[in-house]
């Protein structure tokens, strides 16, 4: 008996190993890039380009301050934010009542109206943009902000509606009906009932579509000119500006994006129906 | 005053008639009992009066106002839900006065209402707390409180008891009995549970397919069911029912035994409550299948005529499956069924 039983012990020693392993071989693979863009970016413009790297930044703001004054990236940063902000607007805006009717009516073509919302992810975006520049040019939509957060918003749009309807089907209907029989009309029971239970979920949705324009290059890229975007300007310049720079405007992008998506987290697994409480 | 008065309501899902010529009217400070299994329109009826569903035909009069058009806000009325629905988001004290600050009411008073329901509901010291914070009880009585500060003319309730454990229920039952004859409201009750039914109604409406077979006072629903469905379905166990055949001028065969019955010459059925026999000499012969113990008396099951017949005895007898018994029905607790129309028989 007893010399049987380190057996299994051993095995699963060994499979914790591996578990152990997995992980970090999974959170290596995530943090490392990180942190390589942020050592870069909080490094002079000397240690950038000079080889070996140190491994610990240097807190120098020398290539931040050079990406600062670098000729239109101020400008650059103020499209991204400019046509994020207006993505995250349109996208709820057109996203949460088409959420609440789908989880709270039942009309005709129902199943498709779900099926078409998720196929316009289905076309890649490079058929889509060309067109659209050439319809852009005709109304003379083409290089404007508005221009661009709308091609972001339908982007955007179908996440928007995807995650206010999860959010919404949360919200048992008896609470509207209960508010309607103390007083309320459909209106007012929205916004004394569902509108404060459902506001963190909105605000997520929101962040998630701000992150899908903040980081969409290809429709920036192609339909704007003069007023890039972040994404664009740096890709633009790719090849003609300097290491550090690529570092310092990788950093400024990828923060963000970062910090959004960790704090709305939580309501994405909902979106993808992984229990979200 | 708010007599409510259900004229011709019917209801349809599409193809499906979930509600079929309702009529029914309730008297002021009434306690009435939508009584049924599930499926069988009780709810529909009830969010039709409370505005949460359409008729597709009929009339709903409340305090001599046809109502039925009205969005639920301006019917007078308030509802308390199965699942509670109170707002997550709003202290116990914001969801008791919620419909009171809907009504725009000065905050003195709602504080004052809220205060007096909260009381009323013994949840006094919950004001400050949230829904998350509060078992299935307190939450039930937020419910309760907050329908009963509207001071509703008609206060409705949808399976309110039936999420909460055996104890409990027994116990809100009586309170909620109590605390709605004090407020005086007319109240409209739905529950599939006939003991909550006869224990708190003055009146039970018994529903099934869509139709209010019986609306009777507890005690008559027990005692003369109008029709079999409703003599099968109250009392646990139910009515046993047996062939009769008419031998003539108001004699029955019921299982080889002679019977005083209705004059009539077409056959009926034979009904009595499991209560209402005692072992005697002449009656009913009946071999035991089983016998069950229940402590306050013994509930023996046996085979009459090859039907399935009950009988509730003495907890002192002795009395093992395979005995013959006979069983003699206390004339005056016979009931008779017409098998055509299902109707009780006079």
């Amino acid at each position: 008996m007893s010399d049987t039983t380190p057996q299994p012990t051993d095995a699963r020693k060994a499979g914790r190993y591996v578990y152990g392993a997995a992980v970090f071989l999974l959170c290596a693979w995530v943090i490392v890039p990180l942190y390589f863009l942020l050592i870069n970016t909080l490094s002079s413009p000397e240690a950038v380009n000079s080889f070996p790297k140190s491994f610990i930044p240097e807190f120098d703001l020398g290539s931040l301050t050079f990406f600062a004054n670098f000729a239109g990236m101020i400008s650059a940063l103020k499209n991204s934010i400019l046509v994020a902000v207006l993505t995250m607007i349109m996208s709820i805006a057109i996203g949460a009542p088409a959420g609440y009717a789908l989880s709270r009516f039942d009309f005709p073509g129902k199943g498709t109206f779900r099926l078409l919302i998720l196929l316009t992810r289905a076309f890649p975006l490079p058929l889509l943009a060309l067109p659209l520049a050439v319809m852009f040019i005709r109304t003379g939509l083409d290089d404007t902000v508005f221009g661009l957060a709308l091609v972001h918003t339908t982007l955007a749009v179908p996440f928007a509606v995807l995650i206010t309807f999860s959010l919404f089907s949360g919200i048992p209907l008896e609470l509207e009906e209960a508010a309607w029989t103390l007083g309320c009309t459909r209106l007012t029971a929205f916004t004394k009932v569902v509108l404060p239970l459902i506001l963190p979920g909105i605000t997520a949705s929101a962040i998630f579509a701000f992150v899908i324009s903040w980081n969409e290059v290809f429709a920036a890229a192609v339909l704007t000119i003069e007023n890039r975007t972040l994404t664009a300007f740096l890709l633009q310049n790719l090849d003609s500006s300097p290491l550090h720079l690529k570092f310092a405007g990788g950093f400024i992008l990828v923060v963000p994006a970062l910090i959004f998506i960790f704090a709305v987290r939580k309501y994405l697994f909902a979106m993808w129906g992984i229990a979200n409480r | 005053m708010a007599v409510i008065e259900i004229k011709n309501v019917a209801k349809r899902f599409g193809e499906y008639q979930a509600l079929e010529d309702i009529n029914l009217t309730i008297a002021d400070q009434e306690f009435m009992v939508l009584l049924g299994a599930s499926g069988c329109g009780k709810s529909t009826l009830l969010r039709i009066i409370c505005g949460l569903e359409t008729a597709t035909e009929g009339e709903v009069w409340i305090g001599g106002k046809r109502i039925d058009h009205l969005p639920p806000k301006d019917r007078g009325i308030a509802m308390v839900f199965q699942n509670y629905a109170v707002f997550p988001h709003l202290t116990v004290f914001e969801n008791i006065g919620f419909g009171l600050r809907m009504a725009k009411l000065p905050n003195d008073e709602v504080k004052r209402r809220v205060e007096r329901t909260a009381g009323l509901m013994h949840i006094d010291q919950l004001l400050g707390r949230y829904s998350g914070e509060l078992s299935g009880g307190q939450r039930q009585r937020v419910a309760v409180a907050r329908a009963l500060a509207m001071e509703p003319d008609v206060i409705l309730m949808d399976e309110p008891l039936s999420n909460l454990d055996a104890l409990l229920r027994m116990e809100m039952r009586a309170e909620l009995k109590g605390v709605l004859a004090q407020s005086k409201t007319t109240a409209i009750y739905v529950t599939h549970d006939q003991v909550e039914a006869m224990s708190m109604a003055d009146r039970i409406s018994v529903m099934h397919e869509g139709k209010i077979i019986q609306a009777a006072s507890p005690i008559e629903i027990y005692r003369d069911p109008a029709a079999e469905f409703v003599a099968g379905f109250i009392g646990n166990p139910p009515m046993n029912f047996l062939n009769a055949t008419p031998s003539g001028g108001g004699k029955w065969t019921v299982a080889g035994t002679s019977m005083n019955g209705p004059d009539s010459n077409a056959p009926l059925k034979f009904a009595i409550r499991p209560e209402d026999m005692q072992l005697g000499e002449s009656g009913l012969s009946a071999i035991v299948k089983v016998v069950e113990p229940l402590g306050a008396h013994l509930l023996v099951t046996c085979d009459v005529d090859g039907a399935l017949f009950r009988a509730v005895l003495d907890s002192d007898l002795t009395i093992h499956p395979g005995d013959k018994l006979t069983l003699t029905p206390q004339a005056n607790r016979v009931r008779w069924f017409d098998p055509q129309t299902t109707r009780a028989v006079a």
